[in-house]
């Protein structure tokens, strides 16, 4: 027994689980092409997720702070994206794929600048007279969630709205008798490539350093002379922003949007962070991919079941490691 | 932590007593059936914000699945009443099954996340809480679905039922009330929940309360000290979900009606977070203005904000500023400034008069 916890970790521990799902997945399906279909699905799905939640858990890391008004940036990100798309349909229209990629750009960016200022006002105006009060955080972040909710619905309306998608976004490719959405690669490679940024900066430069040394032990770098509160800001503007990516990703995913989106995010969005553990980004990466591959493959297996195969994970997982998979050192 | 009454713990107390007098005699002095329909709501949520208030106020730990246990008491009324027909058997069946689940699945929540950090319950019972309205509004062949269940209640509580018959077999009149089976369900609300509450006023005053409030101030210290601080939560978690299904039984059975609006929607838990933050945490006093306050609000402030956003029709941004619809957004508002400013809200705040520093 010891040997084979040993092997299992010298292969990658917990980063093997989805690993494991996925393959008794491949079991019970039993036909590889939907396998294949639905693993791709769930794993855009987690990258997604992942988008959304490595914000959160970052920034619950650094300064133990939870913030229950993220999704909000969430909702804000994927309205603000409909918005610009909507006003670029002649770009969105054309047969160029430059012009297509220029309104999807002008969409991201949009909601990335959004996401920058709104998560800037947010952390100076309504979260920094609570700090070390996570009763009182808890609450205000609740009201602040009420009110971005109220405001959505005050200037978008409360019907759903439709998300315009590119031509070349559109559609599925064929590999074999597998049918891959282009979408879902193309949310694959999006999310891997920020997950690939963060993890750069938050490993290679020293902003990064400074970063997980705070999340380690923040009074000691108080101490060496760094100005913590200021990196807290950026933090959690930069998590604000990835928030708001990861609406644009899930509006044009679904294609049609209502207000209530960031109240359903949210839950999942927590189960992830739960599950990988607070305060670390290949946790939440980890948690994001388990909820995306659980979710795609119970809906497959049991329709019925698939509305709880989230909190079904989350309580497996929890009563095995109470502090989720990987949870930042502290 | 003992506490010399001071001259606002008086006044909290007073206001308190008239509410209670109020809603007392709440069908003779407002007759019309809109005014007993909100005096039954502000009785319901009376108990249902303080049972959330041993919760958030005495033990310091935020939950987000308290709609839930509202829910299940009164779906569990509702179901027992639908297939058991009207009959107080029914009641107490879809009650105790309702407080049955309640128990299992707080005992539950409790144990699995009380003892990792108190955030992770947050996040936890949110998730939960969630699941709940999905898992109501899928499983329509018990539940109705999104149109919910109607059903009848004891035959005592139909309006037709006449308690006191004169002479030509009409209904009695007292100081112009008919005495209906109306009355007797509001009644039957409003002492079911006064009980409720003297419960858990007597739990607040009794040892564990003391307790309780240890844990609050200092949770290390309490541990220290020799108690079970974990026991101690789930054990006030299920007490507080236990309160919390019985209140549902209650409005189910004056409603004649349970769906997902009137029990677990997410509004409803916005409500009681309201009410609690409003009126003060951590004293049942508080729990019992908020819930007036913002139940009187919500049936009477509204129809305020629709009039005036239309007197005020042709001026720039005032009427749609305050047309009915942004009523969240205020509230939403005025919760965050309440918390900053006043974070022990109206009860605690007045209390504080007169209190030596």
């Amino acid at each position: 027994m010891d040997q084979v916890n040993k092997l299992i970790e010298r292969l990658g521990g917990v980063y093997l689980l989805p690993v494991a799902v996925s393959l008794i997945a491949l079991v019970l399906i039993g036909v590889p092409s939907s396998w294949v279909t639905l693993t791709v699905a769930g794993l855009a799905m987690g990258m997604m997720i992942f988008l959304m939640a490595s914000g959160l858990s970052l920034v619950f890391g650094l300064m133990d702070v939870l913030n229950f008004g993220h999704s909000a940036f969430v909702s804000f990100g994927a309205f603000i994206a409909a918005s610009v798309l909507a006003w670029l349909g002649g770009w969105l229209g054309s047969d160029s794929i430059i012009l297509n990629s220029m309104a999807i750009l002008a969409a991201f960016i949009a909601a990335f600048q959004f996401g920058l200022a709104a998560g800037w006002f947010f952390e100076t105006v309504v979260i920094k007279p609570v700090y070390h009060d996570h009763l009182r955080q808890i609450l205000i972040t609740m009201g602040a969630l009420i009110v971005a909710e109220q405001m959505i619905l005050a200037i978008w309306g409360g019907a759903p709205m439709s998300v315009p998608r590119p031509s070349f976004l559109e559609g599925a490719f064929l590999i074999g008798d597998v049918a891959i959405e282009i979408y879902r690669v193309y949310a694959l490679i999006l999310g891997g490539l920020v997950y690939i940024a963060l993890y750069l900066t938050l490993n290679r430069t020293r902003i990064g350093l400074l970063i997980r040394a705070g999340v380690e032990n923040r009074e000691m770098v108080e101490a060496l002379g760094f100005r913590i509160d200021r990196l807290f800001v950026g933090v959690f503007m930069a998590g604000s922003a990835l928030a708001a990516m990861g609406g644009v990703m899930w509006a044009g995913y679904e294609t049609l949007i209502t207000p209530a989106l960031g109240a359903e995010m949210m839950i999942v969005v927590f189960i992830v962070v739960i599950i990988g553990g607070l305060g670390s980004i290949e946790g939440t990466l980890l948690g994001a991919i388990m909820v995306g591959l659980v979710a795609n493959y119970v809906g497959f297996l049991a329709p019925k079941l698939a509305l709880a195969s989230n909190m079904i994970l989350m309580m497996v997982i929890l009563l095995w490691r109470p502090n989720g998979l990987k949870p930042a050192v502290k | 932590m003992t506490t010399i009454p001071t001259k606002g713990d008086r006044i909290v107390k007073a206001a308190v007593l008239i509410i209670a007098g109020l809603l007392l005699f709440a069908p003779f002095l407002f007759q019309d059936i809109r005014s007993l329909e909100v005096a039954a709501r502000i009785c319901v949520f009376i108990v249902l914000v303080a049972s959330y208030d041993l919760l958030i106020g005495y033990t310091g730990i935020v939950s987000f699945a308290h709609t839930m246990f509202f829910g299940f008491g009164a779906y569990g009324a509702a179901i027992s009443l639908k297939q058991m027909g009207p009959g107080w058997d029914a009641v107490v069946v879809g009650a105790l099954s309702g407080v049955l689940v309640s128990t299992i699945v707080a005992i539950a929540i409790g144990l699995l996340s009380l003892r990792v950090k108190a955030i992770f319950f947050a996040m936890i019972t949110l998730a939960a809480a969630s699941v709940a309205m999905v898992l109501a509004s899928q499983l329509s062949q018990f539940t109705g679905g999104e149109d919910g269940i109607t059903y009848k209640t004891p035959d005592i509580f139909k309006t037709a039922t006449k308690l006191m018959v004169d002479d030509n077999n009409k209904v009695v009149r007292l100081f112009g009330v008919k005495l209906n089976g109306k009355l007797a369900a509001y009644y039957f609300v409003f002492a079911t929940c006064l009980m409720l509450f003297l419960v858990m006023l007597r739990l607040v005053g009794s040892p564990i309360g003391t307790v309780l409030k240890a844990i609050r101030e200092n949770e290390a210290r309490a541990e220290a000290v020799g108690y079970r601080v974990v026991a101690y939560r789930t054990f006030v978690f299920c007490i507080a979900a236990i309160i919390a299904s019985l209140a549902g039984t209650i409005y189910a059975m004056w409603l004649k009606y349970t769906g997902p609006d009137t029990t677990l929607s997410f509004t409803i838990m916005i409500d009681i977070l309201l009410m609690v933050v409003i009126g003060g945490m951590g004293t049942l006093w508080g729990a019992v203005i908020g819930a007036v306050l913002l139940v009187l609000a919500q049936y009477y402030l509204r129809d305020l904000m629709g009039t005036a956003a239309e007197a005020l029709h042709g001026i720039p941004i005032l009427p749609y500023a305050l047309e009915p619809d942004r009523w969240l957004f205020w509230l939403g508002i005025i919760f965050i400034l309440l918390v900053y400013f006043f974070p022990k809200g109206i009860a605690g705040t007045i209390a504080e008069r007169g209190a030596k520093p």
